[in-house]
C-alpha cells in the first residue's frame, strides 16, 4: 500500500544518480586499481611486486590499454558525481557541518562499538570525514595520473606535483589510501549489511526503525 | 476467397506427392520444442551480430581497448602543444649509469659499421638521397639534458646531442603536411610518429650521447631522441626514414602499446 502523500521514508535515500555513479566508481576503480598493479610490477619502485593473479591486462600492454580506457570512465563518472552533488546541494547537507569535536565524539564511540547507523539518511562525522577524505583522494589520482599520462602538457600540475618521478610516487600512495578505504567499505558493509541495500534499490528496506 | 486456382499436375499423382511431402516435412514439424531452441538460438545469434560484442569472447574484448587506443592517440594529438617544452635539467642530475634498454638483452646490442652506413630516406620528400655520418654530422648541431621515461614507469636523465629533426626534414623537402614519419632500425625494430612530434624543437636525430658518439648499446650510429615521448617511441640505430601518409605501426604498437606514447 502507498500513502497518498510522499513521506520522506517513501523517497529513495540515495538518488537514482548517487546509484548509478557509486557503481559506475566502483567498476572504474576496480579496472583501474588492478591494471594499474600490472603496471607497477613493471618497475616497482618498493621491494615488493603485486601478486599477478590480483593484477589484470595479462601484460603491460593489456594493463596499460584496461588503465587508459577506465580512466575516460572514471574521469566522467568522477565529474557528474561532482557536478551533481554540488548542483544538488547534497554535497553540503550530507557532508557538512563537519567540527573537530564531532570527528572525535564519533570516533570514539565508533571504537567503542556504540556508533550508531540507524539512520541510513544521515552520515555521522567519521563517515563525512571518510567520505569527503575518498573524493580528494580519487582527485589526487586522476591529478597525479595527468602528470605520468601527459608530464610535458601538464607542466604546472608537475611542478606542483613535485616532478615525475614525485608524482608517481603520489599516485601510488593515493591508490593505496584508496584501497585501504574500499577494504574499510567494504567491512562496514558487512557489518551494516542494510547500508548495501540502500545502494541498491535506494531504500533502506523493511528493518527501516 | 480463393484468388488463384492451383492448376493440376499432369501426370503426377497428387495424393501420392502430398504423402510424400508430410513425410519429408515430419522430422521437422514433429519436434515443436526443437524448432522453437533453434528460433531463439538464430535470434541470440542475431543479437550478438548486431551488438557485434560478448563479453566472454577476449578477441571482442582486445579490439574493443585497441579502438579505445585508437581514440586516445586522437586525444594526444589535440592535447600535444609543440611549443610546451620538456624540462631541462643541469648536468649534475645526469642519472650514471643511464640505463640500457630494448626488446633483446645487452649482449645482442647489434654493432653498426660506420664507414658503409648510409641513411635512407624515402617517401614524401623532395630529396631521396642517402645520408653519411660526416654528412649528418657537419649540419649544426644541439644538445639537450631531458628526462627519458620509459613505458614500464622507470625515468632516468640524459644528454643526447645531434641534429634538430626539424631541421633535417627541412633538408630533405619533406612533406610536412604528411601524417606520419616511419623508422627502419639496423636491430630490425621499427616505429613511427605524428610530424607535429617531428616537428617540436627538442626532437633531435641525436648523434651524441654524454657528448660523445653514441656507443651502440645506447643506438650508434644515430638514434631518435624526443622528450616529448615514452622510450619505446625513441628508436635506435635508425638506417632508414620514410614520410607517409599511411599508418606504418612499430614494433611493439603492433602488439597493443599506444601508438601516440608521449606527452
Amino acid at each position: 500500500m502507498h500513502s497518498p502523500t510522499v513521506t520522506p521514508k517513501s523517497r529513495p535515500i540515495h538518488p537514482l544518480w548517487i546509484r548509478t555513479t557509486h557503481w559506475l566508481n566502483a567498476l572504474a576503480v576496480l579496472i583501474l586499481v588492478t591494471s594499474g598493479w600490472r603496471i607497477y610490477n613493471a618497475a616497482p619502485f618498493f621491494p615488493f611486486n603485486i601478486p599477478a593473479v590480483l593484477t589484470l591486462g595479462g601484460w603491460l600492454g593489456g594493463a596499460l590499454q584496461w588503465h587508459f580506457a577506465a580512466m575516460w570512465l572514471l574521469a566522467a563518472n568522477g565529474l557528474a558525481y561532482l557536478a551533481l552533488n554540488i548542483a544538488s546541494g547534497r554535497l553540503f547537507v550530507k557532508f557538512f557541518p563537519l567540527t573537530i569535536t564531532g570527528i572525535w565524539h564519533d570516533t570514539l564511540s565508533a571504537l567503542r562499538g556504540k556508533l550508531s547507523h540507524a539512520d541510513p539518511r544521515r552520515y555521522n562525522n567519521v563517515q563525512r570525514l571518510v567520505y569527503l577524505f575518498v573524493i580528494v583522494d580519487i582527485v589526487l589520482l586522476v591529478l597525479s595520473g595527468l602528470v605520468l599520462w601527459k608530464s610535458v602538457q601538464f607542466e604546472v600540475l608537475r611542478e606542483l606535483l613535485g616532478g615525475y618521478e614525485l608524482s608517481r610516487r603520489i599516485h601510488f600512495i593515493s591508490m593505496a589510501a584508496l584501497v585501504a578505504f574500499v577494504a574499510l567499505h567494504l567491512l562496514m558493509v558487512a557489518l551494516v549489511p542494510r547500508t548495501l541495500l540502500t545502494m541498491l534499490s535506494g531504500r533502506a528496506g523493511k528493518t527501516t526503525p | 476467397m480463393k484468388l488463384f486456382k492451383r492448376p493440376p499436375l499432369i501426370g503426377v499423382d497428387s495424393d501420392a506427392a502430398l504423402s510424400e511431402a508430410r513425410a519429408l516435412m515430419a522430422r521437422h514439424v514433429t519436434q515443436p520444442s526443437r524448432r522453437a531452441f533453434m528460433q531463439r538460438s538464430l535470434t541470440m545469434g542475431g543479437l550478438s551480430m548486431l551488438t557485434g560484442c560478448s563479453i566472454s569472447s577476449n578477441a571482442d574484448v582486445e579490439t574493443a581497448l585497441s579502438r579505445i587506443s585508437r581514440f586516445n592517440d586522437t586525444v594526444q594529438g589535440w592535447l600535444f602543444d609543440p611549443n610546451k617544452m620538456a624540462p631541462t635539467y643541469p648536468e649534475s642530475m645526469i642519472t650514471r649509469p643511464f640505463p640500457f634498454n630494448a626488446y633483446y638483452g645487452e649482449s645482442e646490442v647489434r654493432e653498426v659499421d660506420e664507414a658503409s652506413y648510409k641513411l635512407e630516406v624515402t617517401g614524401m620528400v623532395a630529396d631521396k638521397r642517402s645520408w653519411t655520418l660526416p654528412e649528418l654530422r657537419a649540419m649544426a648541431q644541439q644538445d639537450q639534458v631531458t628526462r627519458h621515461i620509459c613505458v614500464e614507469g622507470w625515468s632516468a636523465i640524459g644528454k643526447w646531442g645531434g641534429v634538430p629533426f626539424s631541421e633535417f626534414l627541412r633538408r630533405i623537402g619533406a612533406d610536412t603536411s604528411a601524417k606520419y614519419i616511419g623508422f627502419k632500425c639496423a636491430d630490425d625494430y621499427y616505429t613511427s610518429i605524428d610530424m607535429p612530434t617531428a616537428l617540436h624543437a627538442q626532437t633531435l636525430l641525436a648523434l651524441t650521447y654524454g657528448g660523445q658518439p653514441l656507443p651502440p648499446k645506447y643506438g650508434f650510429p644515430m638514434k631518435l631522441r624526443m622528450p616529448t615521448k615514452l622510450g619505446y617511441k625513441n628508436p635506435k640505430h635508425i638506417k632508414a626514414i620514410f614520410v607517409t601518409n599511411t599508418y606504418p605501426g612499430g614494433f611493439w604498437e603492433d602488439q597493443g602499446y599506444n601508438w601516440f606514447g608521449g606527452s
